[in-house]
């Protein structure tokens, strides 16, 4: 009997029981359901693409990539020809879709700081000029601005009637000519010495820093940084001989040689990826700045810190804790984006393998891997956007 | 703001008060005076300049498609007898010109349509009824082939039509699929909740483009033989989807704002899942979240002109072709501001909307 009762003090092990008022069972139930409902989803829009790939005799697998892919790249940044590979033209692609995304995040999230903080601007007339720029640029589809900017580029007088801009620099419908430096291997040596330099003044800093918090002075840094950034470089370039002869764009003919071209299609899907993400981005600063409370201001202030000093070291660190997530999204948005390249002839990877499908028919395989190339740079922006968030998250006990 | 400060004392001319305003948000400092005297130059140039190209330069018609006197004054003067002679092909598409009526009947409904949505009397379950209603009406008036009306194949729409169709089936369909992924993202089972994360996150990590281009050339290939469905409602599956993985993320953050003890005392009530659900949960979470909800909506409005990529013949699209023509070639920036005028009516009322709900979310009821 003791036995008996203490079996029924311990509450009784929750068996299942087959009933629709179980809700273990009911649980269970369900996610047979939906799963069984998804295989046989899935089983069956499989038979019926082997089925339609064999009458239509398409062999499945990625072995066309190693076939000839005679399609031509204009505006390549690694070397293509129209004989080389389709491993090779997708390579191309990416290639510039990378080139079209990092450097469209970089100046979209400079114009997008700007602009945000020129919306909290005292002057009326500036911030309200920033105001109708994010409203204007927010409310109109990104694909219509983009053929906007292209059309307005074609538009532009020919080559030998180029707009100058700015000295050196080229504006036509050949697209924007800039002048840039000729780069030999040497150069290379320089620039590594530079990053060297870069790597020792962080390193200098923290030591600084480090001395800084224990005895209260600040350390003076900056003849250390000059001396490693910019003259370690220098004797390094003078010991090597190394030239530094600039390539300036020139007028050949119908056409620019020399210099660094940037073709209509880049530059027409550069600007409207920027301008428009800009927009963004500026919500998301202004955002970030009024989130951080007024007395942050008016503490750092009776401090004795200048305005300077009170935005970047105490304004900003709190800001960037609310505009960081956001914007991580922001570059994930214009990265894919950066796939409307297909609609003005910019041969990214969507337009590349979408070209690879047509000629082939391997639409799987194709679109495929689009999704591939995206979900592999939309999860390395998210896993390095949520180092840094980590990194200036506050530090709580 | 000094003006607030001042507005209690009546005695202060108005001058004076315009005056001191001036100094305040404009003149307040040296560097604020050269910020506003540059930006007034500038603003003033800007303005010169589009007022002589759209009023002043501008070719407003012309006889019978001759083109001349628009190209006479390219660079200089707007040509806006392109929009004279186009506008019906950029609304309308390709769809049969006396039956023309019939679209832009279409368009007023959809507009009403929202504006009813957006009144907050008519925020209950009749808005349901009122919306299959519209869209029956709106299908009869597009298709016809009925009561009178004649028959217009789904080929030959075009046009403002076009887009308010993907962009209201979007968020009309997305919607629901967006609320249960987004209850299947929190739930307790483990395989559903796999799956709707598999969803959303496949989806959000790659373009619309892609997706656009699988209904477009991937969706025949997993349908059997002879089963062909037509390309809009391809593209239309392909907007839902897209919608839906989005619209789950905003939903979900609504639920997640619900305190826990809300679905407890439902629980504690004995209620059951579906109904501690949708008559406790779901009420307060999309409350919380019916402004993120419209700026969702306007993004997919914009992204419905994508489908251009695939050939389908929305307002952008229709606006492209529209200048396809050799005469009005070289005329595709006025049609452009024009199409891009349209664009930015639908948004700007939406993002106004989305705003004023924000506010009265914040004031104290």
């Amino acid at each position: 009997m003791a036995v008996v009762q203490q079996a029924s003090v311990r509450p009784p092990p929750h068996r299942m029981r087959v009933s629709l008022s179980d809700e273990k069972f009911l649980g269970l139930f369900w996610q047979m359901l939906v799963i069984g409902a998804v295989a046989g989803l899935v089983i069956w829009l499989w038979a019926n693409a082997v089925h339609n790939l064999n009458v239509r005799r398409i062999a499945t697998g990625f072995g066309f990539l190693s076939r000839e892919a005679g399609m031509p790249i204009a505006d390549s940044w690694i070397a293509y020809t129209p004989k080389d590979t389709y491993l090779r033209a997708l390579m191309a692609g990416v290639a510039n879709t990378l080139r079209v995304a990092v450097v469209g995040i970089v100046l979209a999230t400079v114009l997008g700081t700007l602009i945000g903080i020129a919306r909290l601007s005292k002057n009326w007339l500036m911030a309200k000029l920033s105001a109708v720029y994010v409203e204007v640029l927010r409310d109109l589809p990104l694909l219509l601005q983009l053929l906007f900017w292209y059309v307005l580029l074609q538009g532009l007088p020919p080559a030998r009637q180029a707009w100058q801009p700015i000295g050196g620099a080229y504006l036509s419908n050949r697209g924007l000519m800039l002048p840039t430096l000729q780069f030999t291997s040497a150069h290379a040596w320089v620039l590594l010495a530079a990053l060297f330099g870069l790597v020792a003044t962080l390193l200098i800093r923290r030591m600084a820093l480090a001395r800084q918090m224990q005895d209260g002075r600040p350390r003076r840094i900056w003849p250390y940084a000059i001396l490693l950034i910019v003259g370690v470089p220098a004797v390094v370039s003078s010991a090597m001989g190394v030239t530094w002869a600039v390539s300036r764009p020139e007028l050949r003919g119908f056409n620019f040689s020399g210099g660094l071209a940037l073709a209509p299609e880049y530059f027409a899907l550069l600007t409207a990826l920027t301008t428009y993400t800009a927009a963004f981005i500026a919500e998301i600063v202004r955002a970030g700045i009024l989130a951080v409370s007024k007395g942050q201001w008016e503490a750092g202030a009776a401090l004795g810190l200048r305005r300077g000093q009170v935005l970047k070291k105490i304004v900003m660190p709190q800001a960037l804790r609310v505009i960081i997530p956001p914007l991580t999204s922001q570059y994930l948005n214009l990265t894919k984006n950066s796939s409307l390249a297909v609609a003005i002839g910019y041969q990214d990877i969507v337009s590349v393998a979408n070209t690879t499908l047509n000629q082939t028919g391997q639409a799987i395989e194709a679109i495929t891997l689009i999704m591939t190339v995206f979900l592999t740079i939309s999860l390395s922006i998210s896993l390095f956007m949520n180092w840094y968030n980590a990194r200036i998250a506050l530090v709580e006990r | 703001m000094p003006l607030h400060a001042q507005e209690s004392q009546p005695t202060t001319s108005i001058i004076k008060r315009a005056l001191s305003w001036l100094r305040a948000n404009l003149f307040s400092s040296v560097a604020s005076t050269l910020v506003t005297l540059v930006l007034v130059y500038l603003i003033a140039y800007a303005a010169i300049s589009l007022f002589q190209w759209g009023v002043v330069h501008a070719v407003w018609a012309v006889p019978d498609n001759q083109t001349q006197a628009c190209r006479s004054v390219r660079g200089l003067g707007a040509c806006w007898a392109v929009i004279r002679e186009k506008y019906r092909f950029i609304l309308f598409g390709t769809y049969p010109y006396e039956e023309q009526w019939r679209s832009a009947l279409a368009i007023v409904l959809f507009v009403l349509l929202y504006w009813v949505s957006a009144v907050r009397w008519f925020w209950r379950a009749e808005l349901a009824l009122i919306w299959i209603a519209a869209l029956t009406v709106i299908g009869w008036l597009m298709w016809g082939g009925a009561l009178g009306l004649s028959y217009v194949p789904q080929e030959r729409w075009g046009g403002l039509p076009v887009t308010l169709i993907l962009a209201t089936f979007g968020l009309a369909l997305g919607f629901p699929l967006g609320i249960l992924v987004a209850l299947g993202r929190r739930s307790e089972l483990p395989a559903i909740k796999a799956l709707c994360v598999l969803y959303v996150e496949l989806i959000r990590g790659v373009p619309l483009v892609s997706l656009l281009f699988m209904a477009s050339v991937m969706f025949p290939l997993f349908m059997p033989d002879g089963f062909n469905i037509d390309k809009l409602l391809r593209a239309q599956i392909a907007i839902i989807l897209f919608a839906g993985a989005y619209l789950a993320e905003v939903v979900r953050a609504g639920l997640q704002a619900v305190p826990k003890g809300q679905s407890e005392s439902a629980q504690a009530l004995g209620l059951s899942y579906w109904k501690r659900t949708g008559l406790i949960i779901l009420p307060q979470a999309l409350r919380h979240v019916i402004p993120p909800l419209v700026n969702t909506f306007i993004a997919f409005f914009k992204d419905t002109s994508l489908v251009l990529i695939i050939g389908i013949f929305d307002l952008l699209t229709a606006a492209k072709a529209a200048i396809i023509d050799p005469a009005w070639q070289s005329f595709s920036i006025e049609v452009y501001v024009v199409v891009g005028m349209i664009y930015f009516l639908f948004c700007f009322a939406m993002s106004r909307y989305s705003r004023n709900l924000e506010a009265a979310q914040h004031q104290p009821r």
